[in-house]
């Protein structure tokens, strides 16, 4: 599995623009699933099996698009100007490094300031292409890049960027990939445009119109130095979601994951997120309401170009998920 | 390049001394976020006689077809809102002397309310926000914004009978024409209002054309949500109307963050906060423009959002941009917008939608 | 006919927080079978109870939308023998220090928010307010008593009894938004017997204090002809400006501005004039911040109306509020439900 993640994390995909990473997962799950289909908004959906007495139409979301940016202006030095896809955070961008979807990269410069203690904001800063003039830029007002850092194995963990939520597609593909025969309708949805307002997973959920929904994206930890308090920590297994700041998770869906999680003996984490939301969300509003939940995977430095997961949780993740998703579901 | 019958309604629409006045009873009219019955009125007016079917919905939205002919035609959905920004009367002050507090409807420039006429009600009863005179204030209070909490709107003394809380108030300014500019106030978005009736009266006989005179885009985009789901278009287009900021810098240096310029033709947009705009709805738009000779400029990518927000997400997602006249000092009592910056907004949209044929939605969004 | 007060009292004990609102459901919905003709429940939990009209079908139908979920807290983490919370809905952190509250783990535990001393402190939060996340809940156990007990995303609700003072007002945590739960009980007590042409539905909505998802989901399951939302809004109080809060005891308000269909306002305060219903108009320029946001909104719209009840100390444990107003709440509602007949909707245009 981590040369499939190693191969996925690193293509560029900001939100709007997942045409690459679309076509690279794609090519994995066209042999695995009974139909793929990509909807007006770039969606890619799986379906595997049909509805069989006591199965339901389950929804998993994994969202291809990663945060990145747009050039705004070039100047007549060939300097460019840009703004954020996503929630970019401008502290990580100085020094950093961008690739463009048409192949072009570049490097995260900021403008000198008066007062040095205060962080520069992404209007103070520019992309250097490495030109002199205007003319000789590669990119123009428009293009898009996503942050360039490459992959790392450091055993147990993996570090790369975009591992939000490139490591829950991987997840999405292992997981369809060691589905045995169930009872249920599963759509894998790689979804668009999670990182601009869970947009793609809204229209995806009211097309498929689910019974049961459930998003894989990775959340937060509290296992750094002075950093945000939580309880969820790398390698102590997948966490279950209760709550977010888009989200309740629903509790019989908690139940039924919990419960599922201690028949097949996966460890996990219970989870609570102060600040961030998934495509859960959107299919929890969908039409007349979905039972939706998370399963989320640990991972330190979040929306930054280095990005750390622990592989036994990602290991453990496709294992829940397909314990979830193989047999008839029963939420109490 | 297909080949167009020139019959009367697909005669490429224009902008005469009639759409021009149009644009004034537009412009004049007050319709704040939530009210927009004045203007609702004269849209009604206008298109009545060219739809194959209107009706108003339950926000309040002008819902308007006018069918083509043939097989296989696109849906595709304008959307124009018509409310501006404005204010709302929230509580009489009670000494029968015409003072009211008020909070703002949508994103009113907090910096350009004192000292500021306006328009009060359905009978446009005057008013003023007033300011404290500068022999009394200090140079501290100088360097403080004024919050709208420490302002007033005042109707006179012995007035406070002609209004009443919950009435709302629009700036009080008259439209007219200063050499090429246009000079009114809420030309966002009654610049797409006009642009889209002339489109509706021209309809072309290729597509469903499904206009929207929306409401309450100021206020979260609620009319254009709604609107969207019940027409369930193919395609949808917002017509609005975006920043200018096309000022000189303080020290000479190059303004790197213009949004658009006053003259560069219409903004096509690629991104905003609410929408990434359809890449082949753009490549359409560019495409259209270069094959007729029609000046257009991308609007700076970020910031804002219109209707199209609100549109693209609906049921199973609708392919959605958004394509804007510029203007100046758009949300202040007084915009300024080129003539000929509308012209070509009406003839890029025209001609755009005279060349859609169901093939732009037969590739993937963004193919690579 | 319910005894509204002691119905009142019990559903503010009854734990019902955002997302888990199934035991003050229950509440609920023993209060209303009575009361209608079929009850279920939607798929994110909401409750809906409908009361047939005798026009002929298709029969246009009225949404009643009270949100029953309340706010509280939520287990982060366990630290020795103390409990680490964050919110659920909008709250305060000052109005915490030395409140009583109900831990729900596997059983329920009686627990103290405490605010431990300042040099116990990060640096940043020594002086001032303490954030929610310094602040501790001590259950009075020990740790080795409460690991089996008490897990993350465990709830905590307030636990403040409720109590009457003179002049008919009641005290209590919760009354946003059970109060006008009951004003709709009240509505549908007074329908008792009565034969409208229209379908009511009454619906105890989910989830309002955090993503309005029982509002939007049950409007579109529903797609009713009507809605009217029914909240609580600001009392005057010592601190709250007065251009923004209405008295309390002297009548609901009336929501305008654009979350309301102009319409459905003058139809409603008309009616509240007919019946020397005392009211005040509640001016609201944008979001109500209310059901009505989500209602208004779903699939093609729907024309949507807002009457509040007015409360002091919102998101407190001491919320205070007059039963006359929840009753005054709840007849306006029923006599609008009784006069809507066939021509309603048709007659209600946007011209003045």
């Amino acid at each position: 599995m981590k040369s499939l993640i190693e191969k996925i994390v690193r293509i560029p995909g900001p939100s709007g623009y997942e045409a690459q990473i679309r076509q690279a997962v794609r090519s994995e799950v066209e042999p695995l699933a009974d139909e793929v289909t990509v909807d007006a908004l770039g969606n890619l959906i799986a379906r595997k099996g049909r509805v069989e007495q006591d199965g339901m139409r389950i929804m998993l979301a994994a969202h291809m698009d990663e945060i990145g940016v747009m050039v705004t202006h070039v100047d007549e030095n060939g300097f460019a100007r840009f703004t954020n896809i996503g929630g970019v955070h401008a502290q990580n961008c100085p020094g950093g490094r961008v690739r463009f979807l048409n192949g072009a990269m570049g490097v995260i410069g900021v403008e000198r300031l008066e007062n040095q203690t205060t962080t520069p904001s992404l209007e103070q800063m520019y992309l250097d292409l490495g030109v002199s003039s205007r003319k000789d830029s590669p990119v123009r007002v428009g293009d898009v890049a996503a942050f360039e850092r490459p992959f790392i194995d450091l055993g147990e963990r993996l570090v790369s960027k975009a591992m939000d939520d490139r490591i829950g597609v991987a997840i999405l593909i292992e997981t369809l990939r060691a589905l045995p025969a169930s009872p249920n309708e599963v759509y894998f949805v790689f979804s668009v445009q999670e990182e601009v307002g869970v947009r793609g997973a809204t229209t995806a959920a009211y097309a498929i119109n689910p019974d049961l929904g459930l998003a894989v994206d990775v959340t937060g930890t509290g296992d750094t130095p002075k950093g945000v308090k939580m309880e969820v920590g790398l390698g102590k297994g997948p966490a279950i979601k209760v709550r977010d700041a888009g989200m309740l998770a629903d509790p019989r869906v908690v139940n039924w994951m919990v419960q599922t999680a201690e028949a097949a003996r996966i460890p996990y984490q219970m989870e609570i997120l102060e600040r961030g939301g998934t495509d859960a969300r959107a299919i929890q509003l969908t039409r007349a309401g979905v039972p939706a939940g998370c399963l989320s995977i640990p991972c330190r430095h979040v929306h930054s170009p280095s990005e750390m997961v622990d592989y036994g949780d990602v290991q453990h993740a496709v294992h829940l998920l397909a314990e979830l998703v193989s047999r008839p579901v029963v939420l109490t | 390049m297909t080949t167009i019958h020139d019959s009367p309604k697909t005669r490429p629409p224009r902008i005469t001394a009639e759409q021009l006045r149009l644009l004034e009873n537009l412009t004049n009219a007050c319709a704040v976020s939530g009210d927009e019955n004045e203007v609702r009125k004269i849209v009604l007016q206008e298109i009545k006689p060219f739809a194959d079917e209107v009706y108003i919905d339950h926000l309040g939205n002008v819902l308007v077809k006018r069918l083509g002919k043939g097989e296989d035609r696109l849906r595709v959905m304008l959307a124009a809102h018509m409310d501006e920004v404005g204010f709302m009367l929230t509580f009489n002050e009670d000494k029968g002397d015409g003072i009211f507090r008020f909070d703002i409807v949508g994103g009113v420039s907090t910096s350009h309310l004192a000292g500021q006429p306006l328009w009060i009600g359905r009978e446009h009863v005057p008013g003023v926000i007033g300011a404290k005179p500068v022999h009394l204030t200090t140079g501290d209070e100088q360097g403080t914004p004024l919050s709208i909490e420490s302002l007033r709107i005042d109707v006179g003394p012995g007035n406070s009978g002609k209004v009443k809380i919950g009435d709302r108030a629009a700036f009080a300014t008259r439209f007219s024409r200063v050499g090429p500019s246009l000079r009114a106030k809420a030309l966002d978005d009654r610049l797409g209002v006009a642009t889209l009736i002339e489109l509706v009266k021209h309809a072309p006989q290729n597509i469903d054309l499904l206009a929207a005179f929306t409401v309450q885009e100021e206020v979260g985009l609620r009319g254009a949500k709604v609107a969207a789901y019940s027409l369930d278009p193919q395609i949808a287009i917002a017509l609005d109307s975006t920043p200018a900021n096309d000022l000189p810098a303080w020290d000479g240096s190059e303004n790197e963050r213009y949004n658009t310029r006053l003259g560069s033709g219409p903004a096509i947009y690629l991104a905003d906060s609410a929408t990434l705009s359809d890449p082949r709805l753009v490549r359409h738009l560019v495409e259209t423009a270069e094959a007729q000779g029609i000046p257009y400029q991308f609007r700076q990518p970020g910031g804002g959002g219109t209707d199209a927000g609100a549109m693209h997400k609906q049921r199973q997602g609708i392919p959605s941009i958004s394509v804007s006249v510029p203007g100046r000092y758009l949300h202040t009592p007084v915009s300024i917008a080129r003539l000929s910056d509308w012209k070509n907004t009406l003839a890029l949209l025209h001609s755009a939608l005279i060349r859609l044929t169901p093939a732009i939605l037969q590739v993937e969004r963004d193919a690579p | 006919m319910t005894d509204l007060l002691p119905f009142l009292k019990n559903l503010i004990s009854a734990s019902g927080l955002s997302g888990h609102e199934t035991p003050v459901r229950q509440l609920i919905e023993a209060a209303w079978r009575p009361l209608v003709d079929e009850v279920t429940v939607s798929r994110v939990g909401s409750l809906h109870a409908l009361k047939r009209g005798i026009s002929a079908e298709p029969r246009p139908s009225l949404l009643l939308a009270a949100h029953m979920d309340a706010i509280g807290l939520i287990v982060t983490g366990i630290n020795g023998e103390f409990l680490r919370v964050t919110e659920i809905g909008g709250l305060d952190a000052r109005v915490l220090p030395g409140q009583i509250v109900t831990v729900h783990g596997r059983e329920d535990l009686p627990g103290l928010i405490v605010q431990p001393s300042a040099h116990l402190l990060p640096p940043d939060n020594r002086s001032g307010p303490v954030a929610l996340h310094n602040l501790l809940v001590d259950t009075g156990l020990t740790s080795r008593e409460l690991d089996p007990l008490v897990r993350v995303g465990d709830l905590a609700s307030f636990a403040q009894p409720p109590f009457e003072m003179a002049g008919d007002v009641l005290v209590g945590h919760s009354l946003d938004n059970r109060a006008s739960v009951a004003a709709v009980t009240h509505c549908l007590d007074e329908l008792q017997g009565r034969k409208l042409l229209w379908d009511v539905w009454a619906v105890a909505t989910s989830q309002e204090e955090k993503s309005f998802a029982g509002a939007s989901t049950s409007a579109y399951q529903l797609r009713p002809t009507l809605a009217v939302a029914i909240d609580v809004t600001f009392a005057s109080s010592p601190g709250s400006p007065g251009h923004k809060t209405f008295d309390m005891g002297k009548g609901p308000t009336l929501g305008y501005g654009p979350n309301v269909h102009p319409g459905v306002y003058k139809a409603v305060k008309n009616l509240a004039d007919r019946l020397e219903i005392p009211y005040a108009v509640e001016v609201m320029p944008r979001h109500s911040g209310t059901d009505a946001y989500a209602l208004q909104v779903a699939a093609e719209g729907i024309p949507t109306m807002l009457v509040s009840i007015p409360l002091r100390y919102m998101h407190t444990a001491v919320e205070m509020i007059s039963m006359k107003d929840i009753t005054r709440a709840g007849r306006l509602l029923a006599e609008f439900a009784a006069s809507l007949d066939l021509e309603f909707i048709d007659n209600l245009t946007w011209e003045d």
